[in-house]
Order: C-alpha cells, then structure tokens, then sequence
C-alpha cells in the first residue's frame, strides 16, 4: 500500500484548509460526533430549507487530516442537495469505503467525483476506516434529528 | 549488556512487518514476550496441563505446584512479606478495580473522598467512579505542574478528615514522569490513610520493592513485562486482604458452603475465584526469570541511556514537541508534531515498521490538562536499540515530508 494513495494532495490540502468550518447561522439540525479511540470530536450544523434543500452544512471540531479532508469534502458535496440525494451520496460514500464499491450516483459531477474519491484508499487502512467515516454519520444523525451523540464505536 | 542477544530471544523480532524489520516502540501498551515464555506456554498445554488445586491426581499436583511456585517468585520480585500478600488477577485493571470495589464496599461512604492525580490512567479512575455513582464518594484530583510532575504541596492541601484512600500511578504512560509515590505514601501514613500504587507502568521499567515504599495496594500486569496477556498481580498488605470482603465469588475461593451461610477461603485464594488463568500464570514465572537474567539495574539503565539519546533527536527534529519534562522520566516520550496528527504520525510510521501508539492513550484527564486531544507515543522495552531510535527520527522525517512540512 503507497502511501501516497491515503495521502494524496487534496486530501492533505482539504486537511489543512477546512472548508465550511464554524457554525453556520440559522441552522436547524446539529449532530456531534465522538471517536473513543482517539479523542477527536466533530460538530455538524445543517441548515434544511422549507423545501427540504440543505441550504447550509458546516462543522467544527479536530481530527487528523483524513477526517478534517472527509469532513470538508463533505460538507462540499452535500451542500445545495436535497435531503434524499444528501443520504444518498451518504450511502454511496460509506458504501465505497467499507466495500470498495465505485460512485455510480449521477448527483455529483465529474470534478466532485475524483474528490469523494480520493478517501477510498482509507479503505486499505482499516484502522482508519472510523476517521473517515465518523462526519458522515454525525451528518445522518443531525438529518435524521437523533438526539444521541454519534460513537463510533457504536456505529459501524 | 549484549542488547542483540537480549533481542535474539525474541521470536516477533525475525518476522518483518511491511516487508521491513520491525521498530517496536510500544512497549508501554504491550511488551513483546522472549520464547522461554512463550515456550513454557506451549509445553505446559503440550505435556502438563491441569487445571489447579481441585484434583489429587498427579498432573494436578504439579500444576498446583507450579502455579505456587510463580507466587514465590512474584513475592520475591516486588519483596512483598508473604505469598499470602500476592493475589493473581486478569491483569492490572483488575486488581484496582477489586481494590475499589472492596475497600468501596466496606469503606466508603456518601461525602467521603478519594484522591487521585490528573496523571492517572482511566484504568486508575474508572473503578473510583463507580463509589461516586453508588456511594456518593468525592473524587479529587492532584495537580500537575507544567512538567508533568505531580505538585506534593497541592496533593497534601487536598488531604483532610474524609480522604478515605490515595491512588496514584508510579509511572505516567504518557509523560514518564516517575512519581514519588514513597513520598506519598509517607505523607498519607501519617494521617492513617492508605495507599494504592498503580505500578501498571513502573514493573517493566523499575526495581519494585513493596516492603520499602510501604504501599499498601500494588497492582501490575504481567503483559507489560515481557508476560502473557491474561495474568495480573495485586500485591495487598495482609491486613488488608484478611479485612476486606472477598470480590468475585465462585470455586476455589470457599472454605465451607451451606445453604444458610458460606465461609471463605484462606489467603490467598480467598481472591481467586473460579478456574485462574493456569498456563499463564505459570508461563509468567519465565518472565520474571527473564527480568532477572537481564538484570533491574541493567534494564533501567539501558533505557535512561536509549531515553536521552531519543530526547536528544527528536528535540532537533523541526516542529517536534515533546511532551512534559519531568524531573525524573523513564522510556516513554509523548510528542507532537506542529501541523500533524498523531494518528496520521502513526499510520506513517507504520508504513517504516516502526510500530508506536496515537491518541490520548487512555488518559483524557492528562490530555485535557494539557489541552492537547492526542499525542503520539514512544515507549522502550529491554529489546530497543539506539538504531531504532534512529529509524524513528527518519520516518518522522518522512512524515514532515509526505505532510509537506518545512
């Protein structure tokens, strides 16, 4: 396994340089997240429209740079989604992770394509795998309004 | 001191991780173990396996044999008084927790308190928790300085009328900071409180001599030196092993059992209940023989000499921080890297084989006090030579690099 292929440019740039980060005004979902293991922490603020439109995505919180980089690239694809194409590319990203699965979804162009894309070599690193994933539970969590705080050691 | 003959003895150190030669720098989460151990293991179940003290027959008279002699070997080890002081548990998390629980049980009630320092691994505040939540304890919390050295002055401001027990670590898995526990020990004892040492850390890094710090508790795992997983030590004064209530209940640990009333074993099986962990325990005896043939003296001072030469290097690492400077440290270095994560640091270094732990290694009061969400960590065993020192700083140099770091 190259290392390069987990730590490819983007990521260590979106790692850095966080997008959507700080809490957004007029949000109307929040989620926090936990990972046991290493003490790191993310807060998701989402902000959902009358039409259902995430209209607004941002988060605070610490990581390593393959959490910070899942995390704001996340908050860049889903923003401007409506709510079922947000779980949507949830399920597809989660799913690409776990089992390696390609991003067939026809809701994000070819740009955002290679971003989501550029996490799948966490797959290879399985204890990295809850890095990656925590935000984009923490996202559902927020979506779906569950009052418990996001572990991950609870989901899988 | 012939280190790579030391190193020869150990099995793992032949394989290759990621097709390298392996840097094991995690010896404070889990040291490797020399073949005697593992061998004694494997002949024990191969040639003399039985379970202990049940059965007349001869394997089972050897197997009890065996087992005791272990516990001859461990009072010895820490120079504990009788064998009757010495109680074989799962492992050091464990002993605290019987501690807790039985001297919670007979001693603790609402409003009375416990101290404890910010040092403390969860494994040393977890099992204190519960007589919060059960008795309505009071935990309290010895500070640390800016070093990582715990500040006696403020720890003995924090002693009064209801400080009921002290439970303190011998030696920081994050700073090494070694923690004058006799002068804790000598502070408490005036004022009749007793002492539980977590020596979790200092046993494979220290001379143990329980008689001399006068501890009333010790608790050690015997997968940290150089033992099997599965075996734990609590070494208790008698007093208190005859005072407090028995823990789990079960066979092994019953004198007499009616339907009416039950009565307890003798020392030290009063706190072994159910079938111990037999092969462990008694492979475990090769790992005290083990300690021996290297040498306490020996063992300390191949690894204050290993723990400067890495604190030297690393320091002329750019963007390096080590964490805490303690006035007296042993092999484990915590450290940061400005603009990287521990677990990217770790996941990098993984890639040399050089195997160290990120995060906040089980200690989130520590790493609050020092703001600080994780850390990576260093720890030496016997086995570490200065060419794994110089490995690590090369694969650190290749994580500012992959990072783009200047």
């Amino acid at each position: 396994m190259d290392l390069k292929e987990l730590y490819q440019d983007i990521i260590l740039e979106h790692g850095k340089s966080p997008r959507n980060y700080g809490k957004c005004l007029g949000y109307n979902h929040n989620a926090i997240g936990h990972n046991p293991l290493c003490g790191d922490q993310v807060h998701v603020y989402l902000k959902l429209n009358q039409k259902k439109m995430v209209e607004e995505l941002t988060f605070e919180g610490s990581g390593c740079a393959i959490s910070i980089a899942s995390t704001s690239i996340m908050t860049e694809l889903v923003k401007g989604k409506s709510f079922q194409t947000a779980k949507k590319i949830v399920a597809e990203f989660l799913s690409m992770i776990k089992t390696g699965s390609k991003i067939a979804t026809k809701d994000l162009n070819e740009d955002q394509k290679i971003k989501i894309m550029s996490l799948s070599g966490v797959k290879q690193y399985p204890m990295r795998v809850k890095c990656a994933t925590l935000s984009w539970h923490t996202l559902v969590s927020a979506m779906d309004k569950k009052i418990d705080d996001v572990n991950t050691e609870v989901v899988d | 001191m012939n280190i790579e003959n030391i190193k020869s003895q150990f099995p793992i150190f032949s394989k290759k991780i990621n097709g390298k030669q392996l840097v094991y720098l995690d010896s404070s989460n889990s040291s490797q173990k020399p073949a005697s151990v593992i061998n004694r293991l494997d002949s024990f179940y191969k040639n003399e396996f039985s379970n202990i003290g049940r059965s007349i027959h001869s394997l089972s008279v050897n197997a009890t044999n065996k087992f005791d002699e272990t516990r001859m070997s461990v009072k010895k080890f820490i120079n504990a008084n009788s064998k009757e002081e010495i109680i074989f548990t799962k492992n050091a998390t464990e002993s605290i927790n019987l501690v807790a629980s039985t001297f919670g049980q007979q001693n603790i009630k609402t409003g009375d308190e416990i101290l404890i320092t910010e040092l403390e691994h969860h494994s040393n505040y977890v099992p204190w928790h519960y007589l919060r939540e059960n008795k309505g304890a009071v935990i309290k919390f010895a500070p640390i300085n800016d070093d990582g050295d715990i500040v006696i002055s403020e720890l003995e401001k924090l002693i009064n009328s209801k400080t009921k027990i002290i439970a303190v670590t011998h030696l920081s898995n994050v700073t090494g900071t070694i923690v004058p526990v006799k002068e804790i020990i000598d502070i408490a004892h005036k004022k009749n409180i007793p002492v539980l040492v977590d020596g979790c850390q200092s046993a494979p890094h220290l001379k143990i001599d329980v008689k001399d710090l006068d501890c009333d508790f010790y608790a050690i795992s015997g997968h940290k030196v150089y033992g099997p997983t599965g075996v734990g030590i609590l070494y208790a004064k008698k007093k208190w092993l005859e005072q407090l209530p028995p823990y789990m209940g079960g066979g092994g640990m019953i004198s007499e059992v009616k339907k009416d009333k039950i009565t307890y074993a003798q020392l030290p099986e009063k706190y072994e209940a159910g079938t111990m962990p037999t092969a462990e325990v008694i492979a475990f005896n090769e790992s005290i023989k083990f300690m021996e043939s290297v040498g306490i003296e020996n063992l300390v001072s191949h690894e204050r000499e290993l723990t400067n030469y890495a604190l030297e290097k690393l320091k002329t690492i750019n963007s390096v921080c080590i964490v805490g400077n303690p006035k007296n440290k042993a092999g484990v270095i915590s450290f940061t890297i400005k603009g990287v994560h521990p677990h990217d640091i770790a996941t990098i270094l993984d890639e040399d084989a050089v195997a160290i732990r990120a995060g906040h290694h089980c200690c989130q009061i520590l790493h609050e006090k020092l703001k600080l969400n994780a850390t990576a960590r260093v720890s030496f065993g016997i086995y570490n030579t200065k060419e794994d020192v110089d490995i690590l700083c090369k694969a650190i140099e290749n994580c500012r690099k992959v990072f783009n770091l200047k």
